[in-house]
């Protein structure tokens, strides 16, 4: 792994999606728009609307970036790109961690604004600081960018890089304690949801939610997102293969 | 004579003092490649060795191998038996990621960046700067568009933008898969200025392509049908084999020659 060729492959994913003002956008102004919907569907501001709308902070990082990197690093892939750089002195690792780094500095920018949408304008009530639920959704949002660029692997066009959402993503939105709390699940669906990452994120957002200082629970929830970023990584490099049949 | 026509002619490329350091022996040696792929085999066999600074040219029709075999050289094929050496090593090497550029037939860039962005980008893999990606820019001629992005250019202008950025490392083995496909006459021309100067300035050269009327450009021609060579020598070679002097009638002829039987017999040597 070399900083310079992460840096300038970070620099280069920026750089395409500073070309694209669409997706840009929507990056940016779909989490406020639901946000929004949100608020008017529990009738304002409260306690319900304090719950759900802390969750889904964690949750719109997590679906956007999934997408937006598989169907990237699937694009990299079909069109030749990947094959050649890997014929070049760039290492896996740059590639996936300029991914990384490149969504991730996206994500900061998604999360700040969806925070302060949800704190100042739909008056958003936490016992913890903001910065806290900020921080959660930028790890959220690189969990979205480890799993997409894993899933890409098994995806050879984007149509099928889509289905991966149903399979991947909506299970772990449906099981994270947010339709029905965790403790109501029958025996085996509360044992599959523990070993999903985005219930651990969940949990660490309601911790801020319920207490004003970090809490063990929510460094251990933390612990398991960051280590599943790890894990996935790690994943998609061994499937990055320099020769191919 | 002969010393004569290389002072006229400019640099003789087989002189080391011009080259620097000779590599000792071929820039690449192909030996009994075989790659077979879903119970087909693709390549069958085949060796052949180029000298530094040297243009071979693969020919044949589509479906005969070229791009496996450049895939092969490259080092991103899976081979199924013999070995490939560039420069010395194993195809594929580490060693050999900023010496052997590779441009793939159809052009693996980045359609949704400038056309500068994408060679800056390539040059900075290499570890080198702007000053480098602008004269590789430069080189393909594409100046003028430098800050175009490059899925709104031509065709041809996105594969010379592609040809751009495996120029910029200036390596020492280029593998040119079907580069001038869509180019017109003229740049078609400059292109093939720019891999003499390339050859001449020491770089082994690979070029695929099934225009027969290119083939006139290169050192050196290899014929390619079925997953095996079925000719290797000189333009002036091929033609003489085949008793004509038009490159398209010589490949129709050895083609059907290599298909009516005689195929392990036919190497010209030159």
């Amino acid at each position: 792994m070399s900083g310079p060729i992460l840096l300038a492959t970070s620099g280069r994913i920026l750089r395409q999606l500073r070309r694209d003002r669409r997706t840009i956008a929507m990056l940016i102004v779909v989490p406020v728009l639901l946000l929004f919907l949100l608020y008017y569907m529990f009738d304002g501001a409260g306690q319900r609307f304090d719950g759900v709308a802390l969750v889904m902070l964690g949750i719109f990082p997590f679906v956007i970036m999934f997408l937006v990197t598989s169907i990237a690093m699937l694009r990299e892939r079909t069109s030749g790109t990947l094959e050649r750089l890997l014929t070049t002195p760039a290492a896996k690792p740059d590639l996936l961690f300029g991914y990384g780094l490149a969504f991730g500095v996206a994500a900061d920018v998604q999360g700040a604004v969806a925070c302060a949408a949800a704190y100042w304008i739909f008056d958003l009530r936490t016992a913890g600081p903001a910065y806290l639920v900020i921080g959660i959704a930028v790890l959220n949002a690189l969990l979205g960018v480890a799993l997409g660029l894993l899933c890409s692997a098994f995806a050879r066009t984007e149509f099928q890089a889509v289905q991966f959402l149903p399979l991947v993503v909506i299970p772990q939105i449906l099981l994270c304690g947010l339709f029905v709390p965790r403790e109501e699940m029958a025996g085996w669906l509360g044992g599959l949801s523990r070993v999903l990452p985005l219930t651990h994120a969940v949990e660490a957002l309601q911790q801020v939610g319920l207490h004003p200082e970090p809490t063990a629970v929510m460094w251990r929830g933390v612990g398991i997102v960051g280590g599943c970023v790890v894990l996935a990584l790690g994943l998609a490099a061994a499937t990055l293969r320099r020769r191919t049949p | 004579m002969a010393t004569h026509s290389s002072e006229i002619n400019g640099p003789d490329v087989n002189d080391p003092a011009i080259n620097g350091p000779a590599i000792n022996g071929p820039a690449i040696e192909v030996d009994r490649l075989t790659v077979r792929r879903g119970g087909r085999t693709v390549l069958d066999g085949i060796g052949f060795s180029c000298p530094p600074g040297s243009i071979t040219g693969l020919l044949g029709p589509s479906g005969s191998g070229k791009t496996t075999l450049i895939r092969a050289l490259v080092g991103v094929q899976i081979i199924t038996d013999g070995t490939v050496t560039m420069l010395g090593m194993p195809a594929g090497s580490a060693a050999l990621r900023s010496r052997v550029g590779y441009v793939t037939q159809s052009p693996s860039v980045y359609s949704d960046l400038s056309v500068a962005e994408n060679v800056r980008y390539f040059a900075a893999v290499f570890g080198l700067g702007t000053a480098e990606a602008d004269r590789a820019i430069d080189d393909v001629g594409l100046s003028t568009a430098a800050r175009q992005v490059t899925g709104s250019l031509s065709g041809g202008q996105r594969s010379r933008v592609s040809l751009a950025c495996a120029l910029v490392a200036r390596p020492e083995v280029l593998i040119l898969d079907e580069p001038t496909v869509g180019q017109d006459p003229l740049l078609r021309e400059d292109l093939w200025d720019r891999f003499h100067t390339e050859a001449a300035g020491g770089t082994t050269v690979i070029v695929s392509s099934h225009v027969m009327d290119e083939a006139n450009r290169c050192d050196r021609l290899l014929l390619l049908r079925e997953g095996t060579i079925i000719a290797d020598g000189t333009p002036a070679d091929i033609l003489s084999r085949a008793g004509t002097d038009s490159m398209d009638e010589a490949f129709l002829s050895l083609i059907r020659h290599s298909m009516a039987g005689g195929r392990s017999t036919d190497e010209v040597t030159s």
